[in-house]
């Protein structure tokens, strides 16, 4: 066993522990490690090879690639330690990770741990879907990085269930790649995926979007041979007689994500069942002290650009509480009221301004974000559009009196 | 022409943009948040065009493919051509992000340019 120090530990190379390891680094902390299990950093990023990435952020639109490698170049520049190929398998409160590669097993004591593990596709078993078990199904994820860094196609014959961006941009990858693709096949009323993605991916190439459509049966003794197809009503139960067999040899799966926290779990770190991501305050700071959480393992984003403020964020307070820790007085908690599905941060314990993220639960034009606390309205915003695809956030301050009222903050989204 | 609604793509908002063609005049009625809101869809309307990224082989590298782009945005109609060229191209490792590996692709002005480094094994 081989021991080793560091300020901070990030756990996890993807784009947010990137992120969170530069902005440590700009705020003043020394001594950083980035922890991946991949033989590479940048995580998902380099088989994400459309572009679009980076258009808030820096106004330019990169590839993943192209994103990922700004990151790199910044946390070299920063003198950031990679280990590689390195798995973690625990860390507990008194911040000491332990972890494994091929060289030995690393006991790593550190003053600040940053959770940056990401997610994980769902599978057919999350959704349950009858019929046989042939090969051919895949969810997008995996196809992606057999057609972007594999050169392997998974199949000529396709149907998507899901539209997800990353179901969207595969229905197209596949397209220009000379495959059949035979539909997207979404459950919801409206598409999951972002409004530019369904425009460029399935518009322009006349690809049949399927909405209040489902998978019902998958079919095939060893390779897929056909996946039936079925309208649901509006309580997404199938409606009989309207069952339609496409005959394929590929579906793909895109379903949607879930953060990865089983080292959050292991070590006590309290989850909010909704996001599926650790509880944070507003400093991305979980129940443990000195354990933050940011990137898709703390909520699942829909861009890069989000994702890499948030975990900056995450990263700064990092490096701030080397310096000092931060003094909680009285905490308050944050809740989604109607039409909202989930906010974070879940806890407020410093006065000041807070940056909250949401999302909503139904489609809507013209609408309102209310925030009350003990029923009367504290903030209000208006919003064009909103769609459950596209977080929304807003800036709010957050003084002395309201933080010592004991009383819960209330998000709701509604006309 | 009649009013047409375009989803703008430069950004993930999506704005809803109204349009409409006077006497073969672009004009915009409303619907976009921003300056780039209003050129894409005149350039949606006018001539649209796209960033093509695809992938190209390469030997002797650490992957078997490099992930490449389009320097600027293609005629729509050009995709597919863009593609052909794109399936015959190899490329010898190592490969630098940035470079350049095919000059004026397909007549459209546009170059295929890397977008990840690929080290040579």
């Amino acid at each position: 066993m081989i021991e080793e120090f560091f300020d901070v530990a990030v756990i996890g190379g993807g784009p947010a522990g990137l992120a969170a390891a530069v902005s440590a680094s700009q705020n003043g902390a020394k001594n950083i490690v980035i922890l991946d299990r991949n033989s590479w950093v940048g995580g998902i990023l380099p088989q994400c090879i459309h572009d679009g990435f980076g258009v808030e952020e820096t106004g330019v639109s990169m590839t993943g690639p192209e994103y990922a490698n700004m990151y790199i170049e910044l946390a070299k520049k920063h003198g950031v330690t990679i280990m590689s190929e390195t798995m973690v398998l625990d860390f507990n409160k008194k911040l000491e990770i332990t972890a494994v590669n091929k060289n030995d097993v690393y006991r790593i004591k550190t003053r600040g741990i940053v959770l940056a593990m990401g997610c994980r596709e769902k599978t057919r078993w999350n959704v349950m879907i009858p019929g046989d078990r042939p090969s051919g199904v895949f969810t997008a994820g995996v196809a992606q990085a057999f057609i972007n860094l594999y050169n392997i196609m998974p199949g000529k014959n396709v149907v998507i269930l899901g539209s997800g961006d990353v179901g969207l941009i595969m229905a197209r990858r596949l397209k220009l790649e000379g495959a059949n693709v035979l539909g997207v096949v979404e459950i919801l009323p409206y598409p999951s995926g972002l409004p530019r993605n369904v425009v460029q991916c399935l518009n322009d190439y006349d690809i049949p979007l399927y909405l209040n459509h489902t998978v019902t049966y998958i079919k095939g003794r060893d390779r897929l041979e056909s996946v039936t197809i079925a309208k649901v009503d509006k309580n997404m139960n199938v409606i009989p007689g309207t069952e339609k067999e496409i005959k394929c040899d590929t579906l793909l799966l895109s379903l949607g994500l879930i953060p990865e926290n089983e080292l959050s779990k292991n070590a006590g770190v309290e989850i909010d069942n909704i996001t599926g991501g650790p509880r944070v305050d507003q400093f991305y700071e979980t129940n443990i002290p000195g354990v933050f959480a940011c990137g898709n393992c703390l909520q699942v984003y829909d861009t890069v650009d989000a994702l890499s403020g948030g975990a900056k964020h995450a990263g700064k307070y990092a490096a701030q509480r080397l310096k000092q820790e931060k003094t909680k007085n009285s905490e308050i908690f944050v809740k989604p009221g109607e039409g909202v599905r989930y906010v974070v941060p879940q806890r407020i314990n410093q006065s000041g301004h807070v940056h909250f993220t949401l999302r909503v639960t139904q489609p809507g034009e013209s609408v309102f974000l209310n925030v009350t606390s003990n029923g009367k309205k504290i903030y209000r915003k208006k919003l064009r559009f909103v769609n459950p695809a596209n977080m929304i956030d807003f800036e709010m301050n957050v003084d002395k009196t309201l933080l010592r009222s004991n009383r819960s903050l209330e998000v709701s989204v509604h006309g | 022409m009649d009013e047409k609604e375009i989803t703008c793509i430069v950004c993930p908002i999506g704005c809803k943009i109204l349009v409409r063609m006077d006497d073969k005049k672009f004009k915009l009625i409303k619907g976009n948040k921003c300056k780039r809101g209003e050129e894409y869809a005149k350039s949606e309307t006018l001539n649209p065009r796209r960033i093509l990224t695809s992938s190209i082989l390469v030997e002797k590298g650490e992957w078997p493919l490099v992930s490449v782009k389009t320097s600027k945005p293609i005629p729509k109609d050009k995709i597919f051509d863009v593609l052909n060229v794109i399936k015959k191209t190899k490329v010898k490792a190592p490969v630098k992000i940035g470079q350049k590996i095919v000059q004026n692709v397909a007549d459209t002005d546009a170059d295929i340019v890397a977008t990840k480094t690929i080290q040579i094994v």
